[in-house]
Order: C-alpha cells, then sequence, then structure tokens
C-alpha cells in the first residue's frame, strides 16, 4: 500500500531544484506586457478617462470597456461584476483601462499618465452602514433586499420555546472578525495569446481552469473549443486564487487580442493585497440558553458578512458560514438568520474556511464566555453538548457515520499538558507581567460543497493508460502546494496495484482533460480522489474485460495488456462521474439536510503568553487533534494542519487589513504582518482515522480545517489569561491595550 | 547600460543592464535562471534569496552595479554544490508545498548550514535564520525538520 505512507511528492524535485516553471517564468517571443489603470475613488460615474500627452500612445495597446467584443461580466453565480468598469464605479481597486507594451517600465510611466475623472458619490464602507441603508450600492429595487446579495434562514426545533423557559440563563453577545489577505507567496499572474484559429489562449496561476473558461466564453463569445485554460505551477492559493483569475485572464486576452501578440500580466504584491479578494469580514450576534447543568438548548445566531462590491462568490460563503455557526452540538433548538450585504470595497472572496472560521470564532468565544459566567468548566459545557452519533446538527442532518469528538477533545488536552498548566497558570499570573493562558476550541468542518452543489457540479475524471503501461489522470483539480498529483497518483497507484513511478497526473488544460470541478472546498482528495479511483477501476476493468489481465498480476502485464488493448482501438481512457450517493438529501428552499456528506473533527488548544509591558502576544505552543478519516499521505496531512494553523494564528493576533475609504491601506508585507518562522509556535497535530465511506480508502477532506479553530483557541487562552472577554479579531496589541484600559 | 563581471552559480559571467536595475530581474531575465522567485520587493519574504560572497540577500533590493567581481549563487548553483543534500531534506521532510518559497528557503537554509560548519543548529536558531524567509504553505515545522535532518554530517 502507497496510501497511507510518506512517498516522495511527485513534484518535489521540480520545486526544490527552481526548475518548476511558474507563470512568470514562462516568456513567450514578442511577448507585451500588460498594466491595469483603476478607479481612485470607492464610488461613483466615470465622466471622463484622460491620458497625457507627454507619453506617445500609439507604442500602447489601449482596452476600454468598449474595446470588449461579448459581455462585460464575470460570468459567476450572478453576472454584476464588470471585467472593466465603463460608466459606474464601484469600489476603489475597479479596473477602467488596460494598458500593455513590451518595456515594463516604459508601461509603468504609461499608467501613471491616465487618469480617471470620477464624480464621486457617497459610499458604503461598512457592515452597519449596508444594513442601515445609507446608501443603495447594490440591487436597487426599493424591496428589502436593497444591499443585500444573499439571505438565509436556519430553523431547528422551537428556539423561542427554548429562550422563555424558566430554568435556562440567557447570554448574548456580538463578536467581529476582520478582512484576511491569502498572501500566497507567488502573486496571480497570466498570460494570454489570441489567434482567430485558435481562438483565445491563457496560462496562468489559478485553483478552478474551468472557471477561467467559462468566464471567458461571454467576454469575447466565442465557442467552448476557441477558450483553452492552462494552469502554470501554482504558488498557493488559499481560496485567492479561486474567482479572481478569471478577471485577470479577461484582461490580458483582451490586450492579446488587441495587441495581436502574447501579453504577460503578473501583479505586484501591492497590486495583488489591494485589488484581489480577501476573506469576508463578519458581524455575528449570538443568543443562547443554557441551563445551570450545562445543557445548550437553545441558540439564536445573527451573521453578517462584508461582501464588497460584486457578488462574487458571497452567497457560498454565507451558506457555509451559516450553516458552520451553531458548531459540532446537538442543541435542539437553533435559528440562524444570516446575510451578506453589499459595500464600496473590492469584493470579498473565497479564503481557505469559506465563512466557517468567522462565526466558529464567535460560537467558540461564546461558549468560554457561558462557561466562565455560569462558573462551568469550559471542557465539561462543551462534552455535555458534543453531536454524537444519529444525533442532528442545526441542518437537521442526522450524523450517521460515527463521531467521539469528546475523544478528540481529550487527545488534544492530554498532548498540551492542558489542566496542570491552565492551574500554574492561573496560580502564577497575579505576580507575573508576563500572564499566560491555555484554551481551546472544538469544531467541525463538512467536506465538499455544501448542500446539493456536488450534485450540481457533476464532475468528472478520466484515466489513461499508455501503451507501456503508464497511467496518467485526467482532471481540472489543480497542484497549488496541497498534494493534489501526489494523492491522485497513490491512489491511482493503490487501486490498480501498479508502481507509484507508473502514475502521472497530467497538468490541467482545458483542452485535455475534464471538468472535475474547482479545487476548493476541502473536495479534491475526497470527491475527486473517489473519482480518480472509479475510474481506475473501470480502466482496469476495460483490460480484465478484454481477457488480457488479471487484477495484481504486475506491471509487466498491464503494460502487455495496454499495449495489446491501444495497438488495437487506438486509445485507452476511462471516465467517472460524481453521482450523489442515495441517503445524501438536502433541500435548498428550506436549508435542510444532509449539508455535506461527511464532516472532519477536531479539538484545537493554544497556550499563549502576554506582556502587560509591551501588550506583545505571542502563541507559544499549539496541538491540533483531528479526525479526518483515513490519511492518505502522512507528511502532506500534517503540512496542511501545520500551514492552516499558522495561517489562522495569523487571523487571530498578527493579520489587520487597515481600510481607509474602501480601499487597503497596508497593502505591503511591511505593514500586513503574517507569522513568520520566529513568531509560529511548535505545531504537534495528532490525527484519528475513523473511515468514510465517502472517500478514497476512506479519506476526508481537511484543507480548510485548520483555519477553524486557530482564532478561538488564542483568544480563549487570552481570556483566560487576563481575564477578560475579547470579541474580535484580529487582537494585536493596540487592541488589547484599549481592552485593558477599558 | 554597464557590464559587470562576476562569477554566477562557479563560472564567470558577464551580466548587462541598467547600474540600479534588481539584482533579482538581471538574474531572472539576462542570465535566464528563473529559481530565483519575486514575492514582494520590498526585502520582506526573501523569495528572492541569493547568496553574494556567501552572505544572504534579498535580491530584489541589489543594484546590479553593486555585483561587480561578487560569486553568486542561486538555487540553480545547490544542485551542483554540497548543499544538494538539503534539496532532498526538503523532498523526505515535506518543507515544500506550492513550492514558491522554496528556492529562497534552501537558500537561507545553505547560509545557516554553512554558518554552523558542521553542527547541527537548534531548533531555535533555525527559526531565526529562516525568519526573513516566508512561507504561507507550512507552518515551517516541516521546513525546520528538513533543514536539521540536512545538516546531520
Amino acid at each position: 500500500m502507497i496510501v497511507g505512507t510518506k512517498i516522495p511528492r511527485k513534484e518535489g524535485l521540480q520545486k526544490v531544484t527552481g526548475a518548476a516553471r511558474y507563470v512568470d517564468d514562462i516568456v513567450f517571443p514578442d511577448m507585451l506586457h500588460g498594466v491595469t489603470v483603476r478607479s481612485t475613488a470607492p464610488r461613483g460615474k466615470i465622466k471622463a478617462i484622460h491620458f497625457a500627452p507627454s507619453i506617445r500612445w500609439n507604442e500602447f495597446t489601449v482596452i476600454t470597456a468598449k474595446d470588449i467584443p461579448g459581455k462585460n461580466y464575470v460570468a459567476l453565480i450572478t453576472y454584476d461584476q464588470p471585467f472593466l468598469a465603463d460608466t459606474v464605479i464601484n469600489h476603489p481597486e475597479e479596473p477602467v483601462v488596460l494598458l500593455a507594451h513590451h518595456d515594463k517600465h516604459v508601461l509603468e510611466e504609461a499608467r501613471r499618465a491616465v487618469t480617471i475623472e470620477v464624480e464621486a458619490l457617497p459610499p458604503v464602507l461598512t457592515i452597519e452602514e449596508s444594513l442601515a441603508k445609507t446608501q443603495i450600492v447594490w440591487g436597487q429595487d426599493n424591496s428589502p433586499h436593497e444591499n443585500i446579495f444573499k439571505e438565509y434562514t436556519v430553523v431547528k426545533g422551537d428556539v423561542a420555546a427554548a429562550f422563555a423557559r424558566q430554568d435556562v440563563s440567557l447570554f448574548e453577545a456580538e463578536y467581529a472578525t476582520g478582512a484576511q489577505e491569502q498572501l500566497y507567496i507567488e502573486n496571480n499572474g497570466m498570460i494570454a495569446t489570441y489567434s482567430a484559429q485558435d481562438g483565445v489562449t491563457v496560462w496562468g496561476s489559478m485553483q478552478c481552469p474551468y472557471y477561467v473558461h467559462k468566464g471567458l466564453l461571454p467576454l469575447f463569445a466565442l465557442g467552448d473549443d476557441k477558450v483553452r485554460v492552462i494552469q502554470t505551477e501554482t504558488g498557493g492559493g488559499f481560496g485567492g486564487k479561486e474567482e479572481y483569475p478569471t478577471l485577470l485572464a479577461g484582461h490580458a486576452a483582451l490586450l492579446a487580442m488587441k495587441a495581436g501578440k502574447p501579453v504577460k500580466m503578473i501583479y505586484d504584491r501591492q497590486e495583488d493585497m489591494a485589488a484581489t479578494t480577501k476573506r469576508h469580514p463578519s458581524k455575528t450576534r449570538v443568543k443562547s440558553a443554557v441551563t445551570k447543568d450545562g445543557d445548550l438548548v437553545g441558540l439564536d445566531i445573527d451573521f453578517v458578512i462584508d461582501g464588497g462590491a460584486y457578488n462574487t462568490l458571497s452567497p457560498v460563503v454565507l451558506s457555509r458560514g451559516t450553516i458552520h455557526s451553531a458548531g459540532p452540538y446537538h442543541t435542539p433548538n437553533v435559528r440562524v438568520h444570516s446575510r451578506a450585504v453589499a459595500t464600496n470595497s473590492p469584493p470579498h472572496g473565497a479564503f481557505r474556511g469559506f465563512g466557517a472560521p468567522q462565526s466558529i470564532f464567535a460560537l467558540e468565544r461564546h461558549l468560554d464566555e457561558v462557561a466562565r459566567k455560569m462558573a462551568l468548566d469550559p471542557v465539561a459545557l462543551r462534552k455535555r453538548n458534543f453531536i454524537r452519533q444519529g444525533e442532528t446538527t442545526a441542518t437537521s442532518q442526522t450524523i450517521r457515520e460515527p463521531v467521539d469528538l469528546a475523544a478528540v477533545l481529550d487527545k488534544a488536552l492530554a498532548a498540551a499538558d492542558y489542566d496542570a498548566k491552565k492551574k500554574r497558570f492561573l496560580a502564577m499570573n497575579p505576580s507575573s507581567v508576563v500572564k499566560r493562558g491555555i484554551g481551546f476550541a472544538t469544531f467541525m468542518h463538512g467536506a465538499g460543497f455544501t448542500g446539493s452543489g456536488e450534485k450540481t457540479l457533476a464532475s468528472v475524471v478520466g484515466v489513461e493508460a499508455l501503451a507501456n503501461g503508464h497511467v496518467r489522470v485526467l482532471a481540472a483539480s489543480t497542484e497549488i502546494g496541497q498534494g493534489t498529483n501526489t494523492v491522485f497518483a497513490q491512489i491511482v497507484s493503490d487501486t490498480l496495484a501498479l508502481p507509484y513511478d507508473m502514475i502521472d497526473v497530467a497538468q490541467p488544460d482545458t483542452r485535455d482533460v475534464p471538468n472535475s470541478g474547482p479545487t476548493v472546498a476541502s473536495r479534491t482528495c475526497m470527491v475527486v480522489g473517489k473519482l480518480v479511483q472509479s475510474a481506475a477501476i473501470g480502466l482496469e476493468q476495460t483490460l480484465v474485460n478484454a481477457g488480457d489481465y488479471k487484477h495484481g498480476a504486475g506491471a509487466d502485464a498491464f503494460a502487455a495488456a495496454c499495449a495489446k488493448y491501444i495497438a488495437k482501438h487506438g486509445s485507452l481512457k476511462c471516465y467517472s462521474q460524481y453521482q450523489q450517493p442515495a441517503n445524501v438529501e438536502w433541500d435548498d428552499k428550506k436549508y435542510q439536510g444532509d449539508a455535506y456528506a461527511t464532516y472532519a473533527w477536531a479539538a484545537y488548544v493554544a497556550e499563549v503568553s502576554v506582556d502587560m509591558a509591551t501588550y506583545e502576544i505571542r502563541c507559544d505552543d499549539f496541538v491540533a487533534a483531528q479526525e479526518i478519516g483515513r490519511v492518505v499521505h502522512p507528511v502532506l496531512a500534517e503540512g496542511q494542519i501545520e500551514g492552516g494553523v499558522a495561517q489562522g494564528i495569523g487571523y487571530a493576533i498578527y493579520e489587520k487589513v487597515v481600510w481607509k475609504e474602501g480601499r487597503m491601506a497596508n497593502g505591503q508585507m511591511t505593514n500586513y504582518i503574517m507569522p513568520t518562522s520566529a513568531d509560529a509556535p511548535p505545531i504537534r497535530v495528532l490525527f484519528d482515522e475513523q473511515p468514510s465511506p465517502h472517500g478514497p480508502f476512506g479519506a476526508k477532506g481537511i484543507g480548510e480545517l485548520p483555519m477553524d479553530g486557530p482564532a478561538p483557541a488564542i483568544l480563549n487562552a487570552i481570556a483566560m489569561a487576563l481575564d477578560v472577554s475579547p470579541r474580535a479579531i484580529p487582537f494585536l496589541p493596540e487592541d488589547l491595550m484599549a481592552l485593558v484600559k477599558k | 547600460m554597464i557590464d559587470v563581471k562576476c562569477r554566477l552559480n562557479g563560472k564567470e559571467h558577464t551580466l548587462r543592464g541598467h547600474s540600479m536595475a534588481r539584482l533579482l530581474d538581471v538574474i531572472r531575465e539576462e542570465a535566464k535562471l528563473t529559481g530565483t522567485k519575486e514575492g514582494c520587493g520590498e526585502g520582506e519574504c526573501g523569495a528572492c534569496s541569493v547568496l553574494i560572497d556567501g552572505v544572504l540577500v534579498d535580491s530584489c533590493l541589489v543594484p546590479l552595479a553593486q555585483v561587480q567581481g561578487a560569486e553568486i549563487t542561486t538555487i540553480e548553483g545547490v544542485a551542483h554544490s554540497k548543499h544538494q543534500k538539503l534539496q532532498q531534506a526538503f523532498i523526505e521532510h515535506g518543507g515544500a508545498q506550492c513550492g514558491i518559497c522554496t528556492p529562497g528557503m534552501i537558500i537561507a537554509s545553505a547560509a545557516l548550514i554553512d554558518r554552523c560548519q558542521g553542527r547541527v543548529p537548534n531548533t531555535a536558531e533555525v527559526r531565526e535564520a529562516l525568519a526573513g524567509n516566508l512561507c504561507r504553505c507550512t507552518g515551517y515545522m516541516k521546513i525546520i525538520d528538513a533543514v536539521q535532518a540536512a545538516a546531520k554530517p
């Protein structure tokens, strides 16, 4: 078995030698560079575009909205976001003009010589202003839905009755989370070419080739076969290369079409941070009803996220945040009301966790506050309310697979030495300038698309055998660092009982690979991996049916059978398409049912120290325990968890997006601080394995899970250390100072 | 435009460019060595790390005029050096995920291992030495494992 072992990463050698080719490493003959001129005001009307006479504009390719051959919208859930603003400005990074030239330095001068004259309109810059409808900035129709992209209500049981009970205590508080930049180290970039014969071809850094493909078809009014999208080696995504690359690909391709030459557009760090998507800021009001013994009998949650100027993926982000907001508890009465609202900042978008880190932060902080106020042990409070097999979630989904979150929590607490440390810190803190705390969070994360999402996607994967017996996986699922290539190869290797070295994964290229869906939602290993497995089984079956092969006959026999089959039939490919399991049911109207085929379950423990002389906050130790089904590759899986935890630590205590008139004011790595190796703590990762029938060899999704727990665990530790109730992240030294000086 | 004579990965080279051109761009565009990456362009992320006369620097902050007569090592030079072991360790221990910080990270690790002269650096030393190289994928644990494994004689 290769599954479960730490076989070397498929593309490891190219990455460690610098040979891996990222988009900026690719140069085409006679290639131009492209840049974007953006609006400066957050909201207004374009009155004129001025091109300064100091520049010889006839040397440049210049594109405005008027040059778009097809539709000027980015085709996603709705068609509200333009590729280029034509008359209306809805956020301060709105692209208006595109320029291309062969010399990057001349191009930069030209960019500064374009002025967009805007008649400013008053912007909406916060969730509160949007809800108060100080200005209507989206969906003007005199309905209650103005400024609201999406609204959900999830109801289970009778919340009003639970809150009216005589034997419960009621709690209420509001929690807030800030925007967060994905901060992949490779900025967004694309190269495009155009010819009348082949249409548009783009190469670039991306998570979802078929999203780009879908977006370019209407932009150019071209048929499916005249748009080709190829993923180059991608230097991190974390959701930040889910929807945005479509916009950039469109821009590069518009320039390439007009110039008749290849055009490369690579954002620098400042442009990438300011203009591309970030995690949605949120506000969550949690009301709870708790009996004196600690039974959580009612939860009433109001969850609001800031979607920015256009709808983009906000409805889906809101959906995941809504469903995860009631946590891994069997609370009988739950009401969740949620809204995604419009503001005049650049659209917020996909980021690892996808709405769940926001609402989970609120609930896990809230439960610690409830425990504190009721003088209950926060561990006992959680354990009393954990969902168990056969019980239901907020969407009334019955958990059918075995789950023992109490055991996961015990494991994490033991590894962190929680009880002893808590006792010691409480005893030492009063006499120490450096206060120490230990805290935890318990949570779940659904794997795959929400609700009927996987059914709608109906993903397809192919497997192709070559005459030498080598097998290639054909999928649009991208390798972005998480290990897609390796995991797919492991799955095929074990399914076909062939050596790992005989399995390759094709470069995602929409000309050659089927649409296996986007590389998002913790779905690649579990959902797509299962399709890889079934396609591999189908391929082998073809050889068996031909009478030339028997499972396990070995690499030589397999190669001989492939050679014979291909000589006779030309090629040997097998495809597999997603079928929703019979017992997975979801009601999109009532928002009830099986929100996810399965969940990963986790308990994270953080230890912090807070220097009351400098207000410096450090995370000193971290334990991440989780049940994730079968661990396909222990090193890759640990790497996913450790990386996600570090990102979560950044979310909690380092990474603050400073907003000024809807624009990120600190869009530089100098001013927006992510954890370095000197900041990050030792992270210990513990796995429980409860094989799930939904993934290959029992695997579940894990990519997003580690983003959910660190922020509440760390803030709970700070609350313990200082006996305070911090309710907003990021929580920086200045926030601590404001809190304790109040 | 100036011509700068230097040794690049052990070979004599003449690099041509504007005297204030970023060494990063000259390495990538003139010498066609694209293993050195740009992450931030302001000396924060370390993706463009190279060694100049054995000293770790961010090549986005070094003007071409400054490397006259210098010995420059990029990731492409590591494969043929004693630090090839580092590359193997990064693969084995999972130190490379998306790979974009990896060349810079390996260069910074090589500088540390050189400084340690055969001694295995402790975890705190590795963390300190790599603090100028940002990685968004790994949380640094597997990178530290890789560096310590490679430092063993």
